[in-house]
């Protein structure tokens, strides 16, 4: 293994105290002093900082924003020539076998469509969409930015403090907002199942304009050990555990993500990777699902635990993809794949923890209630 | 007091001992979220997994120190898993165990060498 990555915030979080551990190549927090659970439960109370700096930033170019999202529809099954200007979306690159190579977030930023892929993923997707999309789109990983995520119910009044204007953004808008006399680029949106933002900042400025935050009383700094509570509670998928390169989007129940236009009967249909089978499986149906799972006990059931119909005997029917405990759930949450039949919501099913199987009721996502601004 | 390996610290009362883990040990685990408990009557053998303890991080087994019969479990633990972090050292002990072997606690740490053994 190489050297680790360091963000641009790094010495801030030493300076924090936060534990920092490896994760996808990067030196990142996993938890500052206040723990795991208390900085869950303050983000979903007040607002959380996020470090999320380690993903990929990416700019695709071409003669006009139509002309980079022509091109881009060639990797993903979203409507992304329909997205208006200043508008952001979730999406995924396919393969031909229609499974998932990543998850992102995709905006139309007026001249260029403006991509953030995931860490771990993020040099072979480069790599994709230059072999894909080049000469005719330039594609600029963007790596003079830091990128942070403001998320939680005071994550408007924080941010306003900098800039009054964020306040008149709507869910999934997307603009540059002056922070601190500073040209950053701003989204409302997140990873939390919260209202809030993710601000990309030029890495110089970072470190001040996250102290500014920071210093305020409704913020605290948010490792990567409640980031993935928090998701998990607000049902989103961890790209390598919920979705990976074997899950088609409608196994994983992320058909809501593939817009009408581009699917059969849809005016720009298919054109992009793996669509017959991504439309078969629309059209027939999957044999597995992604379910939101509840345990009745309070045992959590974690990642890897086969899931069965019955208390006693039978195969398993499935597996838990991510699980834990959920703070503000106050009890152990999971998902994971089960059959389509017991993909039903208040279906009773097993897990199987340490040798014993505890029941685990089928939950609808997200376990705790989405409070974004719409 | 004496100490294991496993960061288990054994507090001798009268003819039992009991078994909790250390404030070091709770620390490293992170925000413990659900506590197993064995049933009293039990009778274990040194090294035995008895209680299963989960973080919000992962889960950790707690041995059975030495030898014995459960005699006692902290019940209240399992709807208060925190305790494990809040009070680690007296309240949040897991069990009592009526050791068959008294001289297997030879084989612990005292406090000192515990102290140099997390460094």
């Amino acid at each position: 293994m190489g050297e680790l990555k360091r963000t641009p915030l790094y010495d801030l979080h030493v300076e924090l105290g936060a534990k920092m551990v490896g994760f996808a190549g990067y030196d990142m927090p996993v938890q500052y002093p206040l723990g795991v659970m208390k900085e869950h439960l303050h983000c979903r109370g007040a607002a959380g900082l996020f470090d999320v700096s380690h993903m990929g930033q990416v700019a695709l170019r071409a003669e006009s924003y139509e002309a980079a999202a022509k091109a881009f529809e060639t990797l993903v099954p979203q409507d992304v020539i329909g997205l208006g200007a200043g508008r952001q979306r979730y999406g995924f690159f396919t393969n031909d076998a229609g499974g998932i190579e990543d998850d992102l977030m995709f905006a139309n930023r007026g001249d260029h469509l403006f991509v953030v892929v995931n860490a771990a993923c993020k040099e072979g997707d480069i790599a994709r969409m230059t072999a894909a999309l080049s000469p005719e789109v330039t594609v600029e990983e963007i790596t003079d930015r830091a990128l942070v995520a403001l998320q939680g119910p005071a994550a408007e009044t924080a941010l306003a403090r900098l800039n009054p204007a964020v306040v008149d953004m709507a869910f999934m808008d997307f603009a540059e907002v002056e922070l601190d006399g500073v040209a950053c680029w701003v989204s409302r949106s997140g990873y939390t199942g919260e209202d809030g933002y993710e601000i990309s900042i030029p890495e110089a400025d970072a470190e001040g304009i996250c102290r500014k935050l920071l210093a305020m009383e409704e913020v605290e700094g948010i490792g990567l050990g409640a980031r993935d509570s928090l998701r998990l509670e607000g049902g989103l998928c961890l790209y390598g555990n919920d979705i990976d390169d074997s899950t088609s989007p409608i196994e994983a129940a992320l058909t809501w993500a593939i817009q009408k236009v581009r699917r059969a009967d849809g005016d720009r249909a298919g054109g992009f990777p793996g669509a017959d089978r991504i439309f078969g499986d629309l059209a027939e149906g999957v044999a597995r699902k992604r379910v939101g799972l509840a345990p009745t006990g309070r045992a959590p059931m974690r990642a890897g635990t086969q899931l069965f119909a019955a208390a006693e005997g039978g195969e398993p029917i499935g597996e838990v993809t991510s699980g834990g405990f959920g703070p503000t759930y106050e009890g152990p949450v999971a998902m994971g794949y089960v059959g389509t039949a017991q993909a039903v919501v208040g279906t009773e099913i097993f897990g199987e923890v340490r040798g014993k199987r505890m029941p685990v009721t089928v939950a609808k996502m997200p376990l705790v209630p989405a409070n974004f601004k719409r | 007091m004496k100490y294991t390996e496993e960061h288990e610290w054994l507090r001798v009362e009268g003819d039992v001992v009991v078994v909790g883990i250390t404030e070091h040990a709770s620390e490293q685990l992170g925000d413990v979220v659900f506590v197993e408990l064995p049933e009293a009557g039990t009778e274990v053998t040194k090294d035995e997994e008895v209680c299963v303890i989960e973080s919000v991080k992962a889960a950790s087994d707690i041995l059975a120190p030495i030898d014995g019969e459960i005699v006692e479990v902290n019940e209240p633990l399992v709807d208060e898993p925190g305790k494990v972090n809040d009070d680690p050292m007296e309240g949040a002990w897991f069990f009592k165990i009526k050791p068959s072997d008294p001289s297997q606690m030879d084989d612990y740490m005292d406090e000192n060498a515990y102290k140099e053994f997390i460094g």
